[in-house]
Order: C-alpha cells, then sequence, then structure tokens
C-alpha cells in the first residue's frame, strides 16, 4: 500500500480565551489516499475549516490556539519539520481554494500578476512572460476560452464563476499533492458552483491530486467525493465509502443532516432537531461493518 | 476617453472654479477687514491728500465689484499689484518665497510618506505585539502636539542642547549661491557646489521633520488601521494559505489595498502643511511663503495678502490632483471605471 497523501491521527484543538479554554476538535483523524477525493461534511461550527486550517499549519501560528495529535502529509509527520519547511509547503505541495473566489483574489493585482506569485513559490526564478505562457494553458485547462484578456483584467472586471476558474487553475499550478477546498464556490449560484466543481473533478482527476473537500452541501460531496467523513461538533460521527454512506446512513446525525436537504419533490424542509442525544453515539464505520 | 484622462480635466475644473471663489472671497474678507490699508502703508505722517492719491491708485475709492474687475483684468495679464510692505510687485515676492515653503513642504512630505507608511505597515504586521504598542505610542504623542511645539522641542535638543543640526535659517552665510529655481537643493546642485548642498540639506532636516512630525503620526496611524482591515480581507488568508513569508503579505498584498484610503487623509495632511508651516518658518527663522504671508496679513498689504492666498490655494489645489492621480494608479476600480469619477 502506498503512503497516504494526509493521515491525521486524534487530532485535539482548543482555544484560550479569557474565560478559559475551549475545545473545539476532540480528536478526529483521517486519511486521504493519493488521488483520492474525500469529504469532510458538516454543519457550520462543526469544526471543518479548522481542521483544513490546521492541516496547512496556518492556525498553529496562533497564540492562542493549542493543537495536539499527529499530522503525517506524505508519510513526513509535519510537527518534526522546522517551521520553514513546513512553510514551503503551503502553496507548493498544498493548496487550498476558498468559499468567495471574487473576494479570495488580491482587488488591486491583475490575475497575470497573482498567477505569477503563486507560480513563483515552487519556481521562484520564474520570469513574466514563461509565467504567462504556463498560466494561459492552464486557464484553457478550465476551459477559459480567452486566456489574455483574462490574465489582463482584475478580479472585479470578471464574473464570480471566471473567478472560481481561475482560482482552481492557481490552486493546481504547482502540482500540489493535496488541494483543500473550503465550501468552494459556496457564493456562487448553482449552476456555476456545479460547472466549475465538475471541472474541478475532472482536473484533479486528471493530475492525480487527492483532495480534502469540505462541504455542507450534501449533494454536492456525493457527486465530487470518493470517501465522505461527517463531522459533528468536533467529532467524526460516521465514515465511509460515499455510496455505501449515503445508501445506508448509520448515525442519527448524518440522518438528521440528509432529511434537512430540501427536495424537488416538495413537502417542504424537513424538522431537523437542534441537538439530540441520539447524535452523541459512537461513530458509525462503513468498512468495519463490511467487514463484521 | 481614458477614464484617467477623463478625472485629470474634471479635477483640473473644479479646480478652476474653486480658485475664483477662493479669489473672490479672499478679496472680499480682505476689504472687510477694518482699517485704511493706504493710511496703514504711508504712515502716521502722510497727509490727507498723498492717502487719497493711494486710494485712487489702488482704486479703492470704487465699488469692490470695480475693484474686482480690476483685480482679474491684472491677473489676466499676470499682474498681482504691487505689494504696499515690499514695495515690490507680488509675483516677484511670492516667486522669492515660495520656493523656500515648497521646499520645506515637500521635505516634510518625503518624511511624512518615508517615515509614517513604513511605521504603519510595522505596526500592522506586528499587531498588539511589542512593535505594534511602540509606534501606536510615538504616533500618538506626533499627532497630538502641534507642529510648532515639536519645532521648539527639535530645536532645543538638536541644535542648542546637542549641537548636531543648525539652529536656523536656509543656507550658511558663507555661501552665495544664484538663484536659478528657488529650490536651494536644487540650486546648489546646479552651481555644482556640493558643500552648500549638504549645508542647506542639514538646514531643512529639522524645520522639515518638525513640519512632519504629526502628518507622520497621522501617517502611520492610518495605515495601520486600514491594513489591519485588510488582515480579515480572505485575500489575505488566501495569501497566507499559499505559503508567502510574513514580510511579503504585509508589503505587497495587504499594504496597496490599504493605501488607496489612507492616501486621501495624507495628500489632505500634505497639502494642510503649506498652511501650517508659517510657525516653523517662524520659529527656525526660514524666507518662506508662510511667514511672508502672515506679514503682509498684519500690515493689511491687499495685494499681497490675495496674491499669496491664491497661490497657496492653487498649491493645495495641485496637490490633490497629483493625489487623485496617484490614487487612480493604485486603485484598478477608478482606472477602469467607465462611470465618472
Amino acid at each position: 500500500m502506498s503512503v497516504a497523501t494526509l493521515d491525521i491521527r486524534d487530532l485535539y484543538l482548543s482555544f484560550k480565551g479569557y474565560v478559559g479554554t475551549v475545545e473545539v476538535l476532540h480528536g478526529i483523524s483521517l486519511h486521504i489516499e493519493r488521488g483520492e477525493r474525500v469529504a469532510l461534511v458538516g454543519e457550520s461550527g462543526s469544526g471543518k475549516s479548522v481542521t483544513a486550517r490546521i492541516v496547512l499549519g496556518l492556525l498553529q501560528e496562533l497564540r492562542s490556539a493549542r493543537v495536539t495529535g499527529e499530522l503525517l502529509f506524505e508519510g513526513t509527520d509535519l510537527s518534526t519539520l522546522s517551521a520553514a519547511a513546513r512553510h514551503d509547503l503551503r502553496g507548493t505541495k498544498m493548496s487550498m481554494i476558498f468559499q468567495d473566489p471574487t473576494s479570495s483574489l488580491n482587488p488591486v493585482y491583475t490575475i497575470a500578476t497573482q498567477f505569477h506569485e503563486v507560480q513563483k513559490r515552487a519556481l521562484p526564478s520564474l520570469g513574466a512572460a514563461e509565467s504567462r505562457a504556463m498560466a494561459a494553458k492552464m486557464l484553457r485547462d478550465v476551459s477559459i476560452t480567452e486566456p489574455d484578456r483574462v490574465l489582463d483584467s482584475y478580479p472585479f472586471q470578471l464574473s464570480g464563476g471566471m473567478n472560481q476558474r481561475v482560482m482552481i487553475a492557481m490552486a493546481l499550478a504547482n502540482e500540489p499533492s493535496l488541494l483543500i477546498a473550503d465550501e468552494p464556490g459556496t457564493a456562487l449560484d448553482v449552476t456555476v458552483q456545479a460547472q466549475t466543481l465538475t471541472l474541478m473533478h475532472d482536473l484533479v482527476a486528471e493530475h492525480g491530486t487527492s483532495v480534502l473537500f469540505i462541504s455542507h452541501n450534501l449533494g454536492v460531496v456525493r457527486e465530487f467525493a470518493d470517501r465522505v467523513y461527517v463531522i459533528y461538533k468536533g467529532r467524526i460521527v460516521e465514515k465511509g465509502r460515499t455510496q455505501s454512506l449515503f445508501g445506508n446512513p448509520g448515525h442519527p446525525y448524518t440522518r438528521a443532516l440528509m432529511a434537512a436537504v430540501p427536495k424537488i419533490t416538495g413537502g417542504g424542509v424537513a424538522d431537523v432537531e437542534e441537538a439530540s442525544e441520539a447524535f452523541a453515539e459512537p461513530m458509525v464505520d462503513h468498512d468495519r461493518q463490511a467487514v463484521a | 476617453m481614458s477614464p484617467v484622462v477623463r478625472l485629470l480635466a474634471h479635477r483640473l475644473g473644479m479646480s478652476l472654479i474653486v480658485l475664483v471663489g477662493v479669489s473672490m472671497l479672499i478679496f472680499a474678507i480682505a476689504r472687510i477687514i477694518p482699517g485704511d490699508p493706504a493710511r496703514i502703508a504711508l504712515g502716521p505722517n502722510a497727509t490727507a491728500e498723498q492717502v487719497e492719491n493711494l486710494r485712487q491708485a489702488l482704486h479703492l475709492d470704487q465699488s469692490i465689484v470695480v475693484q474686482y474687475g480690476h483685480f482679474v483684468a491684472d491677473l489676466l495679464r499676470g499682474d498681482l499689484g504691487v505689494s504696499l510692505y515690499t514695495n515690490r510687485p507680488v509675483i516677484v515676492d511670492i516667486a522669492q518665497f515660495l520656493p523656500a515653503t515648497l521646499e520645506l513642504v515637500l521635505a516634510a512630505g518625503i518624511m511624512m510618506i518615508g517615515i509614517g507608511l513604513p511605521l504603519g505597515i510595522i505596526s500592522a504586521r506586528y499587531r498588539g505585539r511589542w512593535p505594534d504598542n511602540l509606534v501606536r505610542l510615538v504616533s500618538l504623542l506626533g499627532v497630538s502636539a502641534p507642529s510648532f511645539v515639536w519645532a521648539v522641542i527639535l530645536m532645543l535638543l538638536f541644535a542648542f542642547f546637542l549641537p548636531i543640526f543648525p539652529i536656523a535659517g536656509r543656507i550658511s552665510d558663507i555661501y552665495s549661491i544664484e538663484a536659478v529655481t528657488g529650490f536651494l537643493l536644487i540650486d546648489t546642485l546646479i552651481a555644482g557646489n556640493v558643500a552648500a548642498f549638504s549645508d542647506a540639506a542639514w538646514h531643512i532636516v529639522l524645520p522639515a521633520f518638525a513640519l512632519a512630525v504629526s502628518g507622520i503620526g497621522q501617517a502611520a496611524r492610518l495605515t495601520r488601521a486600514n491594513m489591519v482591515e485588510t488582515y480579515d480581507k480572505p485575500y489575505i488568508e488566501m495569501a497566507r494559505s499559499y505559503g508567502f513569508p510574513d514580510r511579503r503579505i504585509a508589503n505587497r498584498f495587504a499594504f496597496r489595498p490599504s493605501l488607496i484610503p489612507a492616501l486621501t487623509i495624507i495628500g489632505l495632511d500634505f497639502a494642510a502643511m503649506l498652511g501650517n508651516a508659517f510657525l516653523v518658518e517662524a520659529v527656525f527663522a526660514w524666507p518662506g511663503l508662510s511667514r511672508y504671508g502672515v506679514a503682509v496679513i498684519l500690515r493689511k498689504d491687499l495685494n499681497a495678502i490675495v496674491g499669496t492666498v491664491l497661490i497657496i490655494s492653487a498649491t493645495f489645489l495641485i496637490m490633490n490632483i497629483i493625489v487623485d492621480l496617484l490614487i487612480a494608479f493604485i486603485n484598478p476600480r477608478i482606472r477602469h471605471s467607465q462611470r465618472p469619477a
């Protein structure tokens, strides 16, 4: 078996505040094999986004955050790396896509300039002309038909969908082995979101990029992910292959989450309990059920 | 027409209207202040006839509208009249004193931007840590004391107790430099006199710094405030997630978007230094236009007052246009806007 791209073991996170310490993650374990697309699903506040930021090492830089647990990236324990080596992984081996593409791009630089900056993370001596040629090719890969016009534009001159494609192209520019997508395109309208996700799906499949896909949108997750982790209040409550988990949700919280999706056939939004005793039940692991 | 050209044309038109308004206002105000300028100019020993002759020569016996008409007609010929205080054409006085003030204000402006902006960047980058606290304390001190207080303090500290800098003036008496532009720092270079140049540069440090202190504090505080806000924007989080070094994030990704709102105020501060300069000029015996302006106001020297105010207003407006162009240059939203600015 090859080494997993990402292996998180028993991750705890707590924040020190004025009133004491608040634990946010209570021992999360998840792993992503090479080229695998793994979704982390949960409601807001469940700990999805902080998990992504811990993988990148962003949260560890906060003085108020305390992170424990093992993070193995391509077999290397990230805690054994120096701060500089750790920093070097970002933007080269790992990259991230954010919720709102238009506000995630710097408003005062052209797309070409921002692309160049990103490429220089991996190739520090890359010239502007070479960068432009490479960027134009990558933009064509995300189905942008006029890459030159887009490269000379500022983010405010492009549509949200266009910016999203630019973000995807940028995120994959340095051929990262792990792509973290934090609710990608949530700020876009549904059709554009679907288009860009299909593009992203095809591109990561082509490049063999592993993806940690963070979302609250079950429909999108079902289309996109190979495996799913359901997170609730800082704990993984259910995990398994997408088909198996959606076909036979085992945990009460997962069932509640699925019931909350409005159906096109009507019937309104299901009445989901805000919290239930049952949500604290132990984790349901579909792989283990299969073995048993 | 490109948006920048349109912006420039619009601003120039507006400035012209403002100048006309300012000229009318100052023309009227100068004449409303009590006291007869002819009597003040000629002194208590002049005869009533002499005073009356001068009043006629200055058109003071006619209505204010006619006086303004004469003034505009003269102005269009480039004539601002004769100063009753120096007995020279006002234009000549201004040509002599304006460069000294501009030199002082420009030096102060360079200090304000060159010191204030970096301080603000450092403050925002190390938010909540000791460099931030230090910068905030220092800039608050700078903002809260007026520049003439700084002028006196700096003069006492660095010219009197520690005689590092010269105590007053623009240049030492041993040098005689031919006036070409009136800017000593340029004229000494034209003359090829390096010793005179460094002497003039040495003279300008303290007055310019005294004038700049509050601007430096203001620039640092504004830059910090805007950058702190920018640091919460998603594009900064994205820059972090791409692993850009903190220094690059501060100096490139966060600074430039933050500069846009800060620059407007900094530009106004810069122009306001023209007016604030006179106390600093008084303390350092700097032969500038602000000092001249105060002298002519006290003498009720009508032509000189109107001329000085007009020139200072025009300089103020030009500074504003430069700032607007700079903002258009760093803000693509203005440069590419299809709407009128």
